[in-house]
């Protein structure tokens, strides 16, 4: 079949800037996931290119083993509570800093210093989250000299095991997460904020809106877009968590595996077991719950797009 | 890179525990599916000194030519290698003053010597360690290794009449044993000892004494506890091993060393035994004396703590003293202590300890000057070389009494003593440790649990054994065993 000439002139020239990249996440991104799924039918120790193909054997060791389960039930917990949490604070903060602050010289503006909390909120997302994690390790130091324990010791506050009362441990990492994806959301609904025209808000406002009517009835709906691709943003986070686990939690993961997740027990049962076949198929296990989940969400949370 | 001797203490323990895994033989999982080159060449020279020709004499065991150039290879870490330019080289040249001797101080181990291994131009000593270091199984796999049965075989120089393996710590040859049918490829230099760590002068100053029974221990645990300080703790989040160990080491001590075997050769209802049930609940009544704060610290801030007079005891090894160095007030003198009994009928008496050698060194079967190799290591475990060894590095060796005349650090000096006191009494080193990560994770989580009161001992037996038991049925985990 010959390719038209305007056709190839049109897709030929899109086609050469495409093909850098494309080649990169072919070669980084698809042919890895890809790999992960025929390794999952093996029995790779990782180590040796001999291996055998041992079918599903290891998604029926998988569905028997309870660390798996217990991994699951975490991050279906986190997926209840990070996202509409954060998105609550999140969309709480971006309100007050954009609209919250009443009108002036007949402008809706923020509270008083919005531009000063616009970046301190934004700090956490800078660090990295390793280095979060070490600064919560000092922060919930489970006796009286950590941070969080000594400022309850004035108070006459006992100190709290924050990370290793096996109730409580998955909840303060599920917060340490909140601290640190509040500031990246309070900046994206702000974004989304800001596209809408301010006469909408004015107007609302005229009419005689309160604060509450006017973020419940005239921002939130306003800004559903971008509110339902953070849900989707939040929603896979949840099923990371990998590195505030990594470093917060005892013994990676306990206690008695209260805290562990997914991505966790891959890298435990790859690079400490050494069974490679057997952690890819908890990759392709983790990949179906993701994708379940974005679709979902998606379908679910579709509205009409309002047109300004 | 710069490495403190605790951690190659450590490190070193483990690979050795991966070199011994091959001791194992046919079903010896990784290290052996590296050594592709498979086992049967067990090529080695049976001794050296038929090849180069030198004649052996009751001064000269290996038949070492006195002209004959030696070649040696010293990883450059945490010990540097002035121990081995300035002492164990020149006693070896005092003996063989024509030999000339060509030293290399290198990180690398691994990366420069592979191509020579490849290519047969081989050292004939060599200090393999270091995160770079030799695949030790592979080497032995492909008969790069001489077997050094004739080194332990051969007269001390300290006294003739003593063959050098009655001069080190017991436990040392089997330490360095690999392939298959098992020989001694390895010499592991470094002794490391297991057990309760204190404060001399503060237990002096309370007028405490180390406990030798677990009653003593309890009695003495309300003691300290009326003083404010916490009797014994250790580091829940990334230390929990060093309490198995402890509770491995009481079993081991009230049933014997085959009760660790056991749980190395996973034999049914090896953790369900009666000795590993009875240190599980003498253990678990001492965890009721530590703060549940403990479960949430790493091992650097317990140690800092006792430092700081407010733990009285700690599990550890003996590089705990070099390890905290800097935060040791002068005032502090760290002893270490062995486990104390569990029951009157123990089969092990209290001074048993756990102890085990590390940091290996090789002689390639290749080599040019083997013999020399050979006589290298003899020198090494010469009391003097030992000694210099120590004076250098702040590390024990294995060579028994070799420390006469040394001004020691307080821990090393207890150290000392207590390997004294044990004599032939050591503690087995578990190999499960290395051999089966799964069991090993489970182990660390139920001992946090029984530690720290969620469960009971006999339910940390069961899910131990539980955990054997699964480890057992995986035919994708390749299984090992021991007899030593």
């Amino acid at each position: 079949m010959r390719i038209s000439r305007p056709v190839l002139r049109k897709y030929g020239f899109i086609a050469a800037f495409l093909i850098v990249p494309l080649a990169l996440y072919i070669v980084f991104f698809v042919s890895p996931n890809l790999q992960a799924f025929q390794l999952a039918l093996t029995n790779s120790r990782g180590i040796s290119p001999d291996f055998a193909y041992v079918g599903f054997d290891n998604f029926r060791t998988l569905f028997a083993d309870d660390v798996f389960w217990a991994a699951v039930r975490h991050h279906l917990l986190i997926l209840l509570v990070l996202p509409i949490v954060t998105i609550a604070i999140a969309l709480f903060f971006s309100f007050l800093i954009n609209l919250g602050g009443g009108t002036k010289r007949g402008q809706l503006s923020g509270v008083l210093g919005s531009g000063f909390y616009k970046v301190v909120f934004f700090f956490p997302q800078v660090l990295a989250v390793a280095i979060v994690g070490v600064l919560f390790q000092a922060i919930l130091r489970p006796d009286k000299d950590g941070i969080l324990n000594s400022a309850l010791g004035l108070v006459g506050i006992d100190p709290v095991g924050w990370l290793i009362n096996p109730n409580l441990a998955l909840w303060t990492l599920v917060g340490v997460a909140i601290w640190q994806g509040v500031g990246f959301y309070v900046v994206l609904f702000s974004a989304g904020m800001a596209s809408v025209p301010k006469e909408v808000f004015e107007a609302a406002s005229i009419d005689g809106a309160g604060r509450f009517t006017l973020f419940f009835r005239i921002t939130l709906p306003l800004v559903w877009n971008t509110v339902q691709v953070g849900w989707v943003y939040l929603g896979i986070a949840a099923f990371d968590l990998f590195a505030l686990v990594q470093t917060l939690s005892v013994d990676r993961g306990g206690p008695d595996d209260s805290t562990t997740v997914l991505p966790l027990e891959i890298w435990r049962t790859a690079f400490t077991y050494y069974k490679f076949g057997y952690s890819s198929a908890m990759g392709v296990a983790l990949v179906f719950m993701v994708l379940t989940f974005a679709a979902l969400t998606l379908r679910v949370t579709r509205r009409e797009r309002i047109e300004y | 890179m710069t490495i403190t001797p605790s951690e190659i203490t450590r490190r070193q323990m483990m690979r050795r525990i991966g070199l011994t895994a091959l001791v194992a033989g046919p079903a010896a999982g990784l290290l052996s599916s590296c050594a592709t080159s498979g086992g049967g060449t067990s090529a080695a020279p049976s001794t050296a000194a038929a090849s180069t020709g030198g004649a052996s004499s009751a001064s000269n065991p290996f038949g070492v030519k006195p002209d004959a150039p030696l070649e040696v290879v010293i990883f450059k870490g945490g010990y540097s290698d002035e121990y081995a330019t300035q002492a164990h080289e020149p006693l070896f040249n005092k003996e063989f003053p024509k030999a000339t001797i060509k030293h290399q101080g290198i990180q690398t181990i691994g990366t420069t010597l592979t191509p020579r291994f490849a290519s047969g131009d081989v050292p004939d000593v060599v200090n393999n360690s270091g995160t770079d270091n030799l695949d030790g199984g592979a080497l032995i796999g492909a008969g790069q290794l001489l077997d050094l049965t004739p080194l332990f075989d051969a007269p001390s120089i300290d006294d003739p009449s003593k063959k050098v393996r009655d001069t080190i710590v017991p436990g040392t040859i089997e330490s360095g044993m690999g392939g298959d049918p098992a020989k001694p490829y390895t010499l592991n230099y470094v002794y490391t000892a297991y057990g309760l760590w204190y404060d001399a002068n503060l237990f002096q100053k309370e007028n405490w004494a180390p406990p030798k029974t677990f009653d003593e221990f309890k009695s003495l645990a309300e003691k300290i506890k009326a003083k404010n300080i916490t009797p014994y703790a250790y580091a829940g989040k990334n230390a929990s091993y060093y309490q198995y160990w402890m509770i491995l080491i009481s079993a081991a001590k009230i049933g014997g060393n085959q009760i660790l075997l056991d749980i190395d050769n996973l034999k049914d209802g090896a953790w369900t035994a009666d000795a590993v049930k009875q240190a599980a609940t003498a253990w678990a009544e001492i965890g009721k004396f530590m703060d549940k704060s403990y479960e949430g610290l790493i091992h650097t801030e317990v140690q800092t703590q006792q430092n700081q007079g407010k733990v009285a005891m700690y599990p550890s090894g003996s590089w705990l003293e070099n390890e905290q160095a800097k935060d040791t007030p002068s005032t502090f003198a760290y002893a270490i202590a062995a486990t104390p009994s569990v029951t009157a009928a123990d089969q092990m008496p209290y001074e048993a300890v756990r102890a085990a050698a590390g940091e290996g060194y090789v002689v390639p079967s290749k080599a040019k000057n083997a013999p020399g190799g050979l006589e290298y290591l003899r020198v090494m475990l010469s009391k003097e070389g030992a000694k210099d060894f120590t004076e250098k590095t702040k590390s024990l060796t294995v060579v028994l009494d070799s420390t006469e005349g040394l001004t020691l650090s307080p821990g090393l000096t207890s150290v000392a003593a207590v390997q004294k006191a044990a004599g032939t009494n050591v503690v087995t080193y578990s190999q499960f440790e290395g051999w089966y990560k799964e069991l090993e994770t489970e182990l660390r989580k139920q001992t946090n649990a029984l530690m720290f009161g969620r469960i009971s001992a006999d339910e940390f037996c069961t899910k131990m054994q539980a955990a054997a038991d699964k480890t057992k049925a995986d035919s994708s985990i390749p299984k090992q065993t021991r007899n030593v």
